[in-house]
């Protein structure tokens, strides 16, 4: 499966390594917040607000340099938003993946 | 350009600040995580430039512009690329920036921004200039102001709710009405014909009849005009 990498990360820093550094925190710290609300609210079957939290978490999956990924988590939104869950298990693989590499940074 | 950046989202507020930071011409003053703390700001302060992202909870990017008078230069971030034909509808929006944004993208957002900046502060500058040289006339075509030669233009057609104005080398579709530009335009180099045509005196190649020959087009000159339009000419 495909495997996060700093690409993007190094791409747009301009060569800053405290601000690539900076931006790994923030996305440290904002990612487990966003998936927590994911799975609160995939949980109540609230597919709207899945949807959103979702949308949310597609930045960081394309930040972290996941393009098949992204595109899963694309279709995903999209399969909410009509009312399915179909694609659900691959995108929480997806976050599981992440968080593993975030840990390890 | 001083500029504020509103996005829910803290990663995407530090890229964007990362990125603003590697570009000399832009001060980013805030940055804020809704909407409504930077209508705040904006009441307060001079904004040239938001970096403006779509989704958020409660107020939407949209709301926010449709909230606040005056928007200044809007570049739109968001991760849905489904929103840019409702962008094109807001003049204020200079460009659409999908996430995650790479910096030759961002880059072309600040040039289109600083280009539509620099046409706008030539254009208040011009107006001042035209009281006394009264030769350029700016007409606002797709979210571009676009300089006009006066003496140049040698006919404008009323289109419905649309005007074609005909210069000497271009003609330029505008959404605007034939009264407005009879305004800007010299007496006494142009007249109205007709309830649908304004014609520059000075191009007239013949008069037949109830009609004018101006370059390649046939005019007609209404009843009631005709007189006006006889008394401007230098009859021998």
């Amino acid at each position: 499966m495909e495997q996060p990498n700093l690409s993007y990360i190094n791409s747009m820093s301009g060569g800053d390594k405290a601000f690539e550094q900076k931006l790994i925190d923030i996305i440290k710290t904002e990612f487990p917040e966003e998936k927590e609300v994911y799975f609160t609210n995939v949980k109540a079957n609230n597919y709207k607000l899945t949807a959103e939290n979702v949308h949310k978490l597609k930045h960081k999956i394309s930040i972290l340099g996941l393009e098949k990924s992204y595109e899963t988590a694309v279709a995903f939104e999209n399969n909410l938003l009509e009312g399915s869950t179909e694609l659900q298990d691959e995108f929480e693989s997806i976050l599981t993946i992440m968080t593993n590499y975030l840990q390890q940074l | 350009m001083n500029c504020i950046i509103i996005d829910d989202e803290a990663t995407a507020r530090a890229i964007i600040g990362q990125l603003c930071s590697q570009v000399s011409s832009l001060n980013v003053l805030e940055d804020f995580p809704n909407a409504m703390q930077a209508i705040k700001y904006l009441n307060q302060n001079d904004i040239d430039l938001i970096f403006l992202d779509i989704h958020m909870p409660d107020f939407t990017g949209f709301d926010f512009i449709d909230t606040i008078k005056n928007p200044p230069k809007i570049i739109l971030t968001t991760s849905d690329p489904n929103f840019a034909i409702q962008a094109f509808g807001y003049d204020c929006i200079v460009d659409y920036l999908v996430k995650p944004i790479t910096p030759e993208r961002f880059k072309k957002a600040i040039d289109k921004a600083e280009a539509i900046k620099s046409v706008v502060t030539e254009t208040k500058a011009s107006s001042q200039v035209e009281t006394s040289s009264g030769n350029d006339l700016y007409v606002n075509i797709d979210r571009r102001l676009i300089k006009i030669d006066i003496p140049s233009i040698y006919l404008v057609e009323a289109k419905g709710d649309y005007i074609q104005v005909k210069t000497d080398d271009k003609n330029y579709t505008v959404h605007s009405t034939l009264k407005k530009i009879e305004d800007k335009l010299p007496d006494d180099l142009f007249l109205k014909i007709h309830r649908s045509y304004i014609i520059n005196v000075d191009k007239i190649i013949d008069i037949e009849d109830n009609s004018v020959l101006i370059k390649k087009d046939v005019i007609p000159v209404s009843r009631s005009n005709r007189p006006e339009l006889m008394k401007r000419l230098n009859l021998l």
